[in-house]
């Protein structure tokens, strides 16, 4: 190996730096939410306690946390499973040239560039309009899937640009049917790549706070509820809060990563010996 | 062929009804809605241009939107040098994959967790009394804290770039990965300096991605109401906080007429920039 020129090392401090200013704050505030019982939001630390963990449990001192959180968790599986599931068939259907095709396509890039707070505002006022209740599981989850339905069609894109159509049509000249091809073939070829789909649909729900803004109704989901403590809440609750939340996204994070590992691995193993030169 | 259309057309229709419902017909809504009238407490069909004579008559409408370009550029600018950067370290100076997978997923991860609770972390960091202004005082560089670390524009910039950064280092990066590395063999052969070789091989060939980073970057900003309401302390004010004010108040008809002329400002922005990529052939 030829020896590392000096922009290395230089880019390398960079890269350093950039990674203490994603992660340093957070961290910070995973440091702070352990601050003693008479410690304030920012250094020096009063003693070390989980007092503040313990507060998040009393319901008056911090509202409805684990009603919210345990809505923002279901409505994470439902946009997350919809979002696989309709995002899959989209792929599929823009590998075939139907008609109207385009305009779906540039209404994607739209659903992905609009500001949130428009889809908040306008499906809040079909649903007053209409005297619908706005409730997360209807209003709210529909909102939420035009923002996580263009990333979840981005990456079949993706997949689908990369994905050796020869195949399918091995699998055909065998005597497979349409779906046969589909269930046996494509799908366990794409499956690493839909996990990645169902971690974008889970983790971008389950932080949403835009578009469920006016479409979530009287029962708040977890970000909605945590900003509204940012503004009457100034202890360090808010931070052991934040703490729990981001520890569980890393946790849900790390879950999908795990699984993409066993997927590789075991295609790796159950892979075919053909062309090794055994005989 | 004709069959493959309709079976193309059976399996975007969950997809097409989900844009119906949720995308196209409440951009209709508001559009409708935006001719309304209001009064204090309800709001009325009607067919006015009320709305639109009062925004596009006041000077209110022009500083704000001012305000949100003006985000926009500078979020624009620190997050192309930054996002650039990294990318082309993380495509050209680690040479083992896995290594690069690691690095690039460290990079996202952050884009996965709760952007409020990232927005509410910098507050220990900016604060008067925070980690930046004691640990200055400490120096001995400053003898008073710095009141405009947080709540200011310095504090909204920050936490923009802080937050969407990753936008611009994903695309960027994996159009960087699909560079062939002889062209740049080639270059040094050719006797080209590391500079040149950047500049005249590498930035034109990632101009696909830093267009989609853009196309990110700038609908975020231009579209955010939240980022600048809670970093500025509510000091300043963009277009997407100008909405949020109006539905607050229960204006519905005049934060619609804002929404409309914020979403042809935005349409039409990306509308240039996606004439210099096609997003489909670069993914």
């Amino acid at each position: 190996m030829e020896p590392r020129p000096r922009s290395f090392y230089v880019l390398s401090a960079f890269f350093v730096l950039f990674l203490i200013f994603l992660y340093g704050p957070t961290l910070t505030i995973g440091i702070l939410s352990f601050q003693g019982a008479g410690g304030g939001l920012t250094f020096p630390m009063r003693g070390v306690s989980l007092h503040w963990f313990r507060d998040l449990f009393e319901q008056q001192a911090v509202g409805d946390i684990w009603g919210s959180f345990s809505r923002s968790f279901i409505l994470g599986l439902m946009v997350m499973v919809t979002t696989v599931v309709v995002s899959v068939m989209g792929g599929l259907a823009f590998r075939k040239r139907f008609a109207g095709s385009a305009i779906l396509f540039y209404l994607i890039i739209t659903s992905l560039v609009i500001p949130s707070i428009l889809i908040s505002l306008g499906v809040g006022l079909i649903w007053s309009q209409s005297s619908l209740p706005v409730h997360w599981s209807t209003s709210g989850f529909g909102a939420q899937l035009t923002w996580t339905l263009p990333f979840g069609l981005l990456i079949m894109f993706a997949v689908f640009n990369r994905f050796d159509r020869s195949y399918e049509e091995a699998a055909r000249d065998l005597g497979a049917s349409p779906w046969q091809v589909i269930r046996h073939v494509v799908l366990p070829i794409i499956a690493p790549s839909l996990i990645g789909v169902a971690l974008f649909g889970f983790t971008l729900s389950y932080d949403e706070f835009a578009r469920t803004l006016l479409t979530s109704g009287s029962y708040n989901t977890l970000p909605l509820e945590i900003f509204g403590m940012t503004t009457n809440v100034t202890t360090p609750v808010l931070f052991a809060l934040g703490t729990l939340t981001t520890v569980f996204s890393l946790l849900v994070i790390a879950t999908f990563l795990f699984v993409v590992w066993i997927l590789n691995r075991r295609r790796a193993k159950q892979g075919s010996d053909a062309g090794q030169g055994m005989v | 062929m004709r069959n493959n259309s309709v079976i193309g057309w059976l399996l975007a229709t969950p997809l097409s009804l989900v844009l119906l419902v949720f995308l196209v017909a409440p951009i209709a809504m508001i559009i409708v809605v935006s001719f309304w009238g209001a009064t204090e407490w309800s709001i009325y069909p009607a067919f006015q241009f009320d709305n639109y004579q009062f925004l596009l008559t006041s000077d209110v409408t022009y500083r704000v939107f001012l305000n949100t370009f003006k985000y926009a550029a500078m979020t624009w600018v620190f997050t192309l040098l930054i996002g650039f950067t990294v990318a082309y370290y993380l495509a050209f100076h680690i040479r083992s994959l896995t290594w690069q997978i690691v690095l690039f997923l460290l990079c996202t991860i952050p884009f996965l967790t709760s952007n409020i609770i990232r927005m509410i972390s910098w507050i220990p960091f900016l604060g008067r009394n925070g980690i930046a202004n004691s640990t200055l005082i400490s120096m001995g560089v400053i003898d008073e804290p710095l009141e405009w670390l947080l709540f200011s524009d310095f504090s909204v910039i920050l936490a923009f770039v802080h937050l969407y950064t990753l936008f611009m280092v994903v695309p960027i990066f994996n159009t960087m990965m699909r560079i062939d590395k002889s062209l740049i063999e080639a270059a040094a052969d050719a006797g080209a300096t590391g500079w040149q070789t950047l500049w005249h091989v590498i930035i034109p060939l990632t101009k696909p991605g830093i267009m989609i980073g853009t196309i990110f970057v700038v609908a975020l900003v231009m579209g955010d109401f939240i980022t600048v309401r809670f970093m500025s302390g509510s000091q300043s004010a963009n277009v997407g906080r100008m909405i949020q004010n109006d539905i607050g108040l229960l204006q519905y008809p005049s934060a619609s007429a804002t929404a409309v002329i914020l979403l042809i400002t935005v349409l039409l922005l990306i509308g240039t920039l996606l004439r210099f990529v096609d997003i489909r052939k670069e993914l």
